[in-house]
């Protein structure tokens, strides 16, 4: 594929807002990096970079301008893919059911790294791909317009190298950037990329460039903060699920659910009826659910997971594990957020070295 | 097939009360029927305003009725239970897997139900009938808690009449007037002469009655393949969206509620799961 060099991206934020696209990127927001809504490019949080560590997230001040050298923040595009809370249909006593009147942004996603590439492909495979699919995921999934980048800043709690998913985008971009010191080099994955790139000023690479970005892409293969360890993680969580190990877990874990928020793959949703304070009219909502809520598993008579262990037993095995019989793959991108935000520090890392190391699997 | 997320208007139209907290509601559809069910698949109803619950058909009518017995055991199985002919109803549907009866064509159909897992068996046992010559031995064993939650008393006493059916109606607490057995459905089901090569057994009830239930089955050498149970977890959606009726590798509203034994076996035996 070849590259071009582009030197900054203003041109490209200016015809995706012309094309009808919202444009949506990261943006320095208070203490964090903030996934918003941009009308130019220049609100991209150049020389903002981030530490982070188990339960821990902070901005940090960087040398250069870099707009894309801060790993992983709370925010993933599920945000925008998959709304956190959405209305499905309303009704009133012997009326209808209508179904809500739901506009589809078409959205342009600026700086999607290789995890949440993946992470994206995930959402499509389980919200788009089976016999019933979200209609209304569909429709965003299909006007997408993704311009992802190639990351050459990995974070402590990063660990996209051991699932395969980054640093180096994968396939499913239609344009894919490398940030280097003074330009961005650029390819273009689709026809509509190719079309978009042919319109925005360029100029050819030349081969130091693109080795320059190689090395790049290596050393932050290399400098991976965590790894997951090298077993079959499907068959190690499906022979630990009596292991001791889930007791231990469960002294840590608050069962806040904020590993499942901030994970750009969970899905999980549930619906609350609602009505109006006639009682004439009814909706239905739905809403990100947690697989750590008690009443997740309610049935009649109880909860199913009554325990935290069991619960946090059921999110690290059905990532790790059963999402492979589910959804053909692993639920996991080693974007490391579960990591960063939860309020105790519980590595997923950590959890499945240890069941490793106790010789399940 | 409608927008799956959408309810499809359907009516009340006939109510018949089962047990103290069990009714058995049949449903027509007000405009475009549903596609066709099959006995062990399940809809989500809802019920104005209260919310939506996943109930398994209890019988399928050819005019495109679907009929549902239900047991009030919260809000929203309250307001569908109580629901009196003339509601409306939304339907979701048709769901999950099925018995698919025929695959036990030739052997002996084995159905094993307690309590209200008798309802998702009904039509099961309708279809056998109905094909009666396609089998060999059809047993019914159903247990109840007392004689009075039997759901399908009159059904079941008919079915007890022929001499095509063999029906064992056992009870935890007998009443006056009980002259059946007493105990587990694992006890008639012990005392039945399998012939485990030509068995094939539907299983639906809680989940220790068809852990245990099963178990003696396998004593008998009847293979865990040829055993099927019915699965009931959380759901929202009913179409592998939302994640709540997760067992294991199973999405039980996609790859159940009827499975194999030999998938459900390892999933019921772990606590929590």
């Amino acid at each position: 594929m070849s590259q071009v060099i582009v030197d900054d991206l203003s041109t490209l934020v200016e015809v995706l807002i012309g094309d009808g696209y919202r444009v949506i990127g990261p943006t320095r927001s208070g203490s964090a990096i903030q996934l918003a809504e941009l009308t130019d490019a220049g609100q991209l949080p150049a020389g903002w970079g981030v530490e982070t560590g188990p339960g821990h997230y902070r901005l940090r001040r960087r040398t250069d301008n870099a707009v894309f050298a801060h790993s992983a923040g709370p925010q993933s595009w599920k945000t925008y893919l998959h709304p956190s809370r959405r209305k499905l249909w309303s009704t009133d006593r012997n009326g209808t059911f209508e179904p809500a009147a739901e506009e589809t942004p078409r959205y342009a996603l600026l700086g999607v790294r290789g995890c949440d590439l993946a992470a994206i492909g995930k959402l499509r495979d389980v919200l788009g791909g089976g016999s019933h699919p979200d209609g209304s995921f569909q429709a965003r999934y299909q006007s997408l317009f993704v311009v992802a980048v190639n990351c050459t800043e990995p974070g402590e709690v990063c660990f996209c190298a051991s699932m395969g998913t980054g640093p180096t985008a994968g396939a499913g971009a239609d344009l894919t950037l490398t940030e280097m010191p003074d330009h961005f080099l650029v390819s273009a994955g689709t026809a509509g990329g190719r079309e978009l790139l042919a319109r925005i000023g360029h100029r050819d690479a030349t081969t130091a460039e693109t080795d320059a970005a190689t090395a790049a892409l290596d050393t932050a293969a290399q400098r991976m903060g965590r790894a997951m360890p090298e077993v079959d993680l499907r068959a190690l969580l499906a022979g630990s699920r009596e292991s001791s190990h889930w007791a231990d877990v469960a002294e840590r874990c608050l069962t806040c659910g904020n590993c499942t928020m901030v994970c750009p793959t969970c899905f999980c949703t549930t619906t609350e009826d609602v009505t109006d304070l006639t009682g004439d009219h009814a909706e239905r909502w739905q809403r990100w659910s947690s697989c750590f809520e008690l009443d997740f598993s309610y049935v009649h008579g109880g909860s199913v997971r009554g325990s935290g262990a069991s619960r946090y037993r059921q999110w690290i095995t059905h990532k790790l594990g059963t999402w492979h019989d589910q959804f053909g793959g692993s639920g996991c991108v080693g974007c490391g957020r579960c990591i960063a935000w939860c309020p105790v520090g519980i590595d997923l890392t950590e959890e499945a070295g240890r069941l490793a190391e106790s010789g399940h699997g | 097939m409608a927008e799956p997320m959408l309810p499809v208007r359907y009516r009340v139209a006939g109510r018949t009360v089962e047990t103290r907290d069990s009714a058995t509601l049949r449903l027509v559809p007000l405009g475009p029927a549903l596609d066709r069910f099959r006995p062990g698949q399940f809809a989500m109803l809802y019920a104005y305003p209260v919310g939506e619950v996943p109930i398994s058909i209890s019988g399928i009518g050819a005019d495109g009725a679907l009929t549902h017995t239900v047991r009030s055991v919260g809000a929203v199985s309250r307001a569908l239970h109580d629901a009196q002919p003339g509601t409306v109803i939304g339907v979701r549907g048709p769901f999950g897997t099925a018995w698919a009866p025929e695959d036990a064509a030739g052997n002996d159909l084995v159905v094993v139900a307690g309590g209200v897992g008798l309802a998702p068996l009904r039509p099961v046992v309708l279809a056998a009938l109905a094909a009666r010559s396609a089998y060999r031995r059809i047993v019914l064993i159903a247990g109840a808690r007392t004689p009075d939650e039997f759901l399908f008393r009159a059904e079941l006493a008919a079915w007890a009449a022929r001499d095509d059916l063999e029906v064992e109606l056992t009870v935890d607490r007998p009443a006056d007037g009980w002259d059946g057995t007493v105990g587990f459905v694992t006890d008639p089901l012990t005392r039945l002469r399998l012939d485990p090569e030509r068995t094939a057994a539907f299983l639906c009830g809680p989940e220790p009655m068809m852990r245990f239930s099963a178990r003696v089955l396998l004593r008998d050498q009847v293979p865990p393949a040829r055993i099927r149970v019915s699965l009931e977890r959380s759901m929202k959606c009913g179409i592998a969206l939302c994640g709540h009726c997760q067992l294991g590798p199973l999405l039980v509203c996609r790859d159940g509620p009827v499975v194999s034994y030999a998938v459900a076996e390892p999933l019921l035996a772990v606590p929590e799961l």
